[in-house]
């Protein structure tokens, strides 16, 4: 049986991981290689590096890192942030990288999506969506949430599927850092009208938000992504994958 | 020494970077002539099975990779592209094993609830070969994957996903996996192992 998969995420700068605050304040909680090795050998299922350097020697930096972690780890690992073409695509797949993410690039362009899925397959492409509930509407946003576009969630997300998206990876800006819970019912929507896998983001303060947003009753995604939680200790994985069997989730243990 | 067969398909790297993990000897080439001095082979393989036959084509490697006696492991879309056809690109593959690739969607039960692709960590079973040996009958793998192959005479190890379809064939010196080896944690890196002592 097809398992439920638990996701820590990795943001890097300047090759170091950080967390946002609801993308604001960072703080640098360790190295990315170190942490990769520390997770993998703890039963995560995968990790998402995501690249928020702004700079050409950050970028560079972050492609130098995706080889190193490629060479230390044996589990998938998805990489993003800034992609805007499929040659920055190709960059980080032979760097290492099993799957690219892309965000702003393709609410600017929709055709990326699809220029990747035939180059790379459609596994290889993950589309990540932000957004911000205002008065009931998800509207999408775009550069770690500082700008509303014309898209809204559930319709773009429909498009991104068409165009050839192999997975969707939704975080709630409203609830991302705040450590309250996932968005559920924004995921369970999302996830009963798509085909593709649905990664829920943003929100994880304890293992009970896991288990909620994964659960069939709940949010129903196929994967949890999380950040703090798991940097700082709070939610251990082996402690946390005990807990999922335990309310009748599958999880590889 | 082992030859990766270099057709510009995704993964390579992460091939490359299991055999250094398990200190195996490499190289990474497209040229037939080089290949054909290795002891094994690995076609790997992440993308469009109608490009990556096409690419095999122009190179030559189609009939080099059929007419090899050595060990040969294809791995996911490289599995895929030793079918006899896939649906993917509707395309005529090197036609060593006795099944055809075939899109989940085609072929599972409409309201199955199920998602495709299949992204995450399966099951396998029924296994057969010393490819598995000291891997567990029920072992996790991880598994990227739109299309499948059926099962057929040369089906190795099963897995479930709506429907049964073959995780790993194997038929002479050819193998294949569905899933990533090289992505499956120790399990994984355990069959790698097995495949590279394989005489």
């Amino acid at each position: 049986m097809l398992t439920k998969r638990i996701i820590p995420c990795l943001d890097i700068k300047d090759g170091k991981t950080v967390k946002g605050i609801n993308f604001l304040e960072l703080k640098s909680v360790g190295d990315p290689v170190e942490m990769a090795r520390a997770y993998s050998g703890q039963g995560a299922d995968e990790l998402v590096f995501l690249d928020i350097s702004a700079t050409i020697e950050g970028r560079k930096a972050f492609s130098a890192l995706v080889e190193r972690i490629a060479m230390n780890i044996n589990i998938p690992f998805t990489v993003g942030g800034g992609i805007s073409s499929v040659g920055d695509a190709a960059v980080l797949l032979r760097a290492g990288a099993d799957k690219v993410s892309v965000n702003s690039a393709a609410v600017r362009n929709p055709s990326l999506i699809s220029e990747m899925a035939s180059r790379f397959g459609s596994q290889c492409v993950v589309v990540a969506i932000d957004a911000k509930n205002v008065n009931g509407d998800w509207l999408v946003t775009t550069h770690g949430g500082s700008r509303f576009s014309e898209k809204e969630l559930f319709s773009w997300a429909r498009q991104a599927e068409s165009l050839g998206a192999g997975e969707i990876l939704f975080t709630s800006m409203d609830h991302d850092g705040t450590c309250g819970g996932y968005a559920c019912s924004a995921y369970r929507e999302l996830s009963g009208m798509l085909d593709i896998p649905v990664i829920a983001s943003g929100g994880a303060g304890n293992a009970s938000h896991i288990v909620e947003v994964l659960s069939p009753s709940g949010g129903n995604a196929d994967a949890a992504l999380a950040a703090s939680i798991f940097h700082y200790g709070d939610v251990r994985i082996p402690d946390l994958k005990k807990r999922l069997a335990e309310a009748g989730i599958p999880v590889r243990i | 020494m082992t030859g990766i067969i270099d057709y510009e398909a995704g993964n390579i790297r992460s091939v490359e970077n299991a055999l250094k993990r398990l200190g195996a000897e490499y190289i990474l080439s497209g040229d037939p002539a080089v290949l054909s001095g290795c002891d094994r082979l690995l076609l790997p393989g992440v993308g469009e099975a109608g490009w990556a036959m096409s690419r095999l084509d122009e190179n030559g490697l189609s009939d080099f990779i059929r007419n090899t006696d050595r060990p040969l492991l294809g791995i996911c879309l490289g599995m895929q592209l030793l079918c006899s056809r896939s649906e993917e690109g509707d395309v005529e593959c090197l036609g060593i094993f006795g099944t055809q690739v075939r899109h989940f969607r085609s072929a599972l039960r409409h309201g199955s609830g199920l998602k495709v692709p299949q992204v995450g960590w399966n099951s396998i079973g029924g296994l057969k070969t010393g490819l598995f040996s000291g891997v567990d009958d029920g072992a996790y793998m991880y598994f990227v994957h739109s299309y499948f192959a059926g099962i057929c005479e040369d089906t190795v190890a099963v897995t479930e996903y709506g429907l049964q379809f073959s995780s790993a064939l194997r038929r002479g010196n050819f193998m294949g996996c569905q899933f990533h080896p090289e992505k499956s944690g120790d399990a994984g890196e355990r069959i790698l192992a097995n495949f590279l002592k394989l005489p």
